[in-house]
């Protein structure tokens, strides 16, 4: 019995009239379709009961291709036409991709994305999505009995922009309408928040066959909101089969390994990795050569092997806790996704971590796929009930240049959007009437090592002494990740404004770099902007006195004019050296020699100031 | 007989018509559609028809036009969850049998 909503007056579907929407979760090794049927998130398999759809293409022909299993078959013999793992290819350029298998000589680097030569044409990695996701839509539509009506794609939550536009497009080429991109983490909190009815903050551990993503969400009702998110794009349960078929080649040395028994060899470690969630040894029997050989691994080898990629899984998930600004005790439970969080290793590691048992109670390979069936429901209007909020954060801080090329961060990353940040600057020179403002995005120190977004000025405020006017810049991030920055002067309510969009052309690579660079950087990054700070004070301070020198010549003594030049000329020289000791020194002594000039010059006001209201006389 | 609104499902309906902001109560019917013959449709009210039967259950008002009345007489709706979802449920005594997913029935 299906289960209802209520509906608008004069508003109720008919029955089986509603829109046939579909998740896909477009995995590194596996894809799968799922869709709400009689208000169930299933599942849909194959007409072979497979639910598991291996994201393997082999070409036949210009115009002609396999998906799935029966490209799989394939992958030993037939390697240059037969393509795994394309998502690793997706939106990326031949200098990001770490791991290639067999095919790095077959590809080709293009704008904007590697192409792969196979023997027939050269095929982009979007094409070679779209193959899978076009299975997958017919696979639907058979079940189903009709066209597809849209769909939710998930991807990981590090896909960047152009990751996440090639998706996109071979979803497009695949004749998939996108209902929208959701972040598999997202996807899979979807799928147990609703199922549970759980509240609280929940780690969402998700190792796929590429990815690793740690994401920690705060579930409440209705609310889905994303507290931090970190990973490695470079890791994933594939690496794990290597590790294997590495141990392997190097115990077959010196024979060189053919690329076709390196793919057969990576397919039997990837089995002998799954034997070993079950077993504590697995053996194979391996033909090479004529030659019988027994193919071995055993559970303690192979955890000892994968503790380097262990320990590069603990970074991240530092990282993120530290960027949600919890304790693992907050964390109510930790959801398990992606088939290779069944290695017991990687199950002790998320329990050891959060210091609490993993929930599994989900199959880790469909909990995204069933999430993003929900959303696709919801999104094509089959279920009007109660509406969910997806809240996003912002990948990585913004803020302003200031004097000196310092960064001054506005917004902070991870921040959730929409967000609005306001912070009062003023001007750094006398008379001063326009201001430049410089947008800047990432994590470091000076502006240099940071990202440019957008440059505007605020002209005509009036001409006030340093630091009189008041400049207030607002930050406002809006829901879909677009910067709108405005600056007003206070006093006059002069303002300006201008929109810019963060994310654009940042590349995962680039993120990640960013981040990594500034806690590798921090020590340098502190030193350069005290070093800037001390510049800045010594400019400062040096036109203040040279205006002092020349407004002043009648207050000072002779051989003071001298000294205090004397003592500037020693800034300069301290300056260009660099060293920041040095130019606090000299900034003292600079203080010291101009003190009673300061002093004189100081009671020469005074004087006139009293002069000016006429009450001389009571000096006497 | 009529029609009882169960008391989880009145706090649910009570709920969305709070959310909604206006409403007098519920509306159900069945219409002629789908696989099996028949579909029920569940709506907001905002008015009352003339020739309308009206049920008072657990502080809900429920209208039925006569002619649904026929095949919903004895009808108790429910509000449940299963699997990954949640809604309404119709336990309807009239009828013979449904079609597979549900969404239909007939008599």
């Amino acid at each position: 019995m299906a289960l209802l909503q209520i509906s608008e007056p004069g508003q109720s579907p008919l029955p089986h009239q509603r829109k046939l929407a579909v998740g896909i979760d477009l995995g590194t090794t596996h894809s799968l379709v799922a869709t709400v049927i009689s208000g169930k998130s299933t599942v849909l398999s194959d007409e072979a009961g497979e639910v598991l759809l291996p994201s393997v293409v082999r070409y036949l022909g210009v115009d002609e291709c396999v998906v799935g299993r029966k490209a799989v078959l394939y992958q030993d013999t037939d390697p240059f036409n037969t393509i795994l793992s394309v998502k690793r290819y997706m939106g990326r350029g031949i200098e990001d991709i770490e791991f290639s298998c067999v095919q790095m000589d077959r590809l080709r680097d293009a704008p904007g994305m590697v192409r792969i030569i196979t023997d027939y044409k050269e095929v982009s990695p979007v094409e070679v999505s779209a193959e899978i996701l076009k299975a997958l839509r017919l696979r639907a539509e058979d079940f189903l009995g009709g066209p597809v009506g849209g769909a939710v794609i998930t991807v990981p939550a590090y896909f960047d922009e152009a990751q996440r536009l090639a998706t996109r497009d071979a979803a497009k080429l695949a004749g998939l309408d996108v209902l929208r991109l959701l972040n598999e983490p997202t996807a899979a909190a979807v799928a147990y928040g609703l199922d549970e009815g759980a509240e609280g903050t929940y780690a969402i551990f998700d190792l796929g066959g590429g990815t690793f993503d740690i994401s920690i969400l705060r579930l409440r009702r209705d609310v889905f909101e994303v507290l931090a998110t970190s990973g490695d794009s470079a890791l994933g349960g594939d690496d794990f089969d290597r590790l294997i078929a590495e141990q392997w080649v190097k115990q077959l040395e010196p024979y060189v390994i053919p690329v076709e028994v390196k793919r057969q060899l990576l397919k039997i470690a990837r089995t002998a990795k799954e034997a070993l969630s079950k077993n504590p040894e697995a053996i194979f029997q391996f033909r090479l050569l004529e030659q019988q050989i027994d193919l071995k691994i055993n559970i303690s080898d192979f955890e000892a092997l994968s503790k380097p990629f262990l320990n590069r899984m603990l970074s991240p998930l530092k990282r993120a806790m530290r960027d949600a600004r919890l304790t693992v005790q907050d964390i109510t439970g930790v959801v398990m996704v992606g088939g290779a969080t069944r290695m017991p290793q990687v199950q002790r590691l998320a329990a050891e971590f959060f210091k609490t048992t993993p929930l599994n109670n989900l199959d880790p390979d469909q909990v995204v796929a069933l999430g993003a069936a929900r959303q696709a429901n919801k999104l094509i209007g089959n279920d009007v009930s109660d509406d969910w909020l997806l809240l996003d954060v912002l990948p990585l801080s913004l803020g302003l240049e200031t004097m000196g090329g310092l960064t001054e961060k506005i917004i902070s990353r991870n921040s959730t959007l929409p967000i609005s940040r306001a912070q009062d600057f003023t001007t750094f020179r006398d008379g001063q009437t326009a201001i430049s403002l410089h947008v800047v995005q990432g994590e470091r120190e000076l502006v240099s090592d940071c990202r440019s977004l957008a440059r505007f000025e605020l002209r005509g405020i009036p001409a006030m002494v340093a630091g009189a006017a008041r400049v207030r810049v607002s930050f406002d991030v809006d829901a879909d990740g677009l910067l709108n920055v405005s600056a007003s002067e206070l006093n006059t309510g002069l303002s300006t404004a201008i929109t810019v969009k963060p994310s654009y052309g940042l590349t995962d690579e680039e993120i990640t770099t960013m981040l990594r660079s500034s806690h590798v950087h921090a020590e340098e990054d502190m030193q350069a902007r005290a070093r800037r700070e001390v510049e800045v004070e010594a400019l400062g301070l040096k036109e203040s006195v040279t205006r002092a020198l020349k407004e002043a010549s009648d207050l000072l003594l002779p051989d003071e004019e001298l000294n205090i030049i004397h003592a500037l000329e020693l800034l300069d020289t301290a300056l260009k050296v660099g060293d920041i000791a040095d130019i606090r020194k000299n900034l003292e002594n600079i203080n010291r020699v101009t003190f009673s000039f300061a002093s004189r010059r100081m009671d020469a006001g005074v004087r006139s100031v009293l002069k000016g209201q006429h009450i001389s006389e009571i000096e006497r | 007989m009529g029609i009882m609104l169960t008391k989880n499902a009145a706090k649910h309906v009570i709920r969305h018509i709070e959310r909604r902001g206006k409403g007098i109560g519920l509306r159900i019917g069945v219409r002629t559609s789908g696989c099996s013959g028949m579909a029920y449709t569940l709506e907001f009210a905002d008015n009352e028809n003339a020739g309308d039967a009206v049920f008072e259950t657990n502080g809900v008002k429920i209208l039925v036009d006569p002619k649904s009345l026929v095949y919903l007489d004895g009808t108790e709706l429910d509000y449940t969850r299963e699997g990954l979802n949640e809604g309404f449920k119709f336990n309807n005594p009239n009828v013979k049998n449904q079609c597979g997913c549900g969404e239909s029935f007939n008599i």
